[in-house]
């Protein structure tokens, strides 16, 4: 896809605000299976129980690798949905915390943008499955905001 | 029985599902480290304009090696739940490059194993990202026997869902 088209579609959700056209063009958001939904200034992120993402085949349990790339991206997209820009950030470094085994579920984040300044943005991201109250994994990463 | 570390930490990945999906393979092995290999593929691109893999497939890559280097490393078939990941990106992969995690056992504790893993694209040896990360043991007599057997036959638990 040309830089112009991916511009142009992120232009276009920015004014219709349906970003599901953008998802829709990211691979790997399609190879993991990732869901979002907005609930007014809220954005809630779903990761569909899939065999395929298993890590564990004991519990069965996700892969830890597949909870943080879930993470990371809808860090990212939480970031091109709350901004205008029309290029996606780039990820810096990330920290991930697992508190609990991610078992064959349905997975949930939600991110929280703590600051947000004219280069670099930090990103909290919290995934749960069952009880929000008890996050499976805690996360936090930076993001550079170029327009590239 | 007494198996290198590359066919030891082989037989672990095969049997992770989501690692086959990605096509990872163990190339190399060493006293206190393990060598993998992810190759490029178009369905885990995070980037469309670029064509950069995304961070996620890094993740797991980084995730993985550290984790069976750890496997493969221990005696036994000792099973240590990832605590944490800790991952700097310093460059996006280049499209159509595969890359190559190292992955070094630091220090092995009596309750946590300390891993650090770099991540070079394969054809110039530039490096991308690396990973600090610790292992929790929670004990060599957790691991069900069936896991065990799966490594020593060399036959990929099935996994009943």
């Amino acid at each position: 896809m040309s830089s112009e088209k991916f511009a142009e579609l992120l232009q276009q959700a920015h004014q219709s605000g349906d970003f599901q056209p953008v998802v829709d063009n990211i691979p790997y958001a399609q190879f993991i299976g990732l869901k979002f939904q907005r609930l007014g200034q809220d954005i809630l992120f779903h990761l569909p129980a899939n065999p395929d993402n298993i890590g564990n085949p004991i519990l069965p349990a996700i892969h830890g690798g597949v909870i943080g790339g879930f993470m990371e991206l809808a860090a990212s997209l939480q970031l091109v949905m709350s901004m205008d820009s029309v290029a996606l950030p780039k990820i810096v470094d990330f920290s991930l915390d697992y508190l609990r085994a991610g078992r064959l579920k349905d997975t949930y984040a939600e991110c929280q943008v703590w600051r947000q300044g004219s280069r670099v943005a930090n990103v909290a991201i919290t995934a749960w499955q069952s009880k929000r109250e008890s996050p499976i994994a805690t996360a936090r990463a930076h993001f550079l905001l170029t327009r590239d | 029985m007494s198996l290198s570390i590359q066919e030891k930490g082989q037989r672990f990945l095969d049997n992770l599902p989501h690692c086959q999906r990605l096509g990872l393979s163990v190339v190399g092995g060493g006293e206190n480290q393990l060598t993998m290999r992810l190759p490029y593929a178009e369905n885990i691109i995070g980037n469309p304009l670029s064509g950069a893999l995304h961070g996620g497939a890094l993740t797991t890559l980084m995730d993985t090696a550290s984790g069976t280097a750890v496997f493969a490393v221990l005696p036994g078939y000792e099973l240590c739940p990832t605590l944490d990941l800790r991952m700097d990106y310093m460059k996006a992969a280049a499209a159509g490059v595969d890359l190559i995690a190292e992955a070094k056992v630091i220090r092995i504790s009596k309750n946590v194993v300390f891993t650090e893993c770099l991540v070079y694209q394969e054809q110039d040896h530039d490096l991308v990202a690396r990973c600090a990360a610790a292992f929790m043991r929670i004990g060599a007599e957790l691991t069900p026997p069936e896991f065990e057997a799966a490594i020593e036959n060399n036959r990929p638990m099935e996994v009943t869902l």
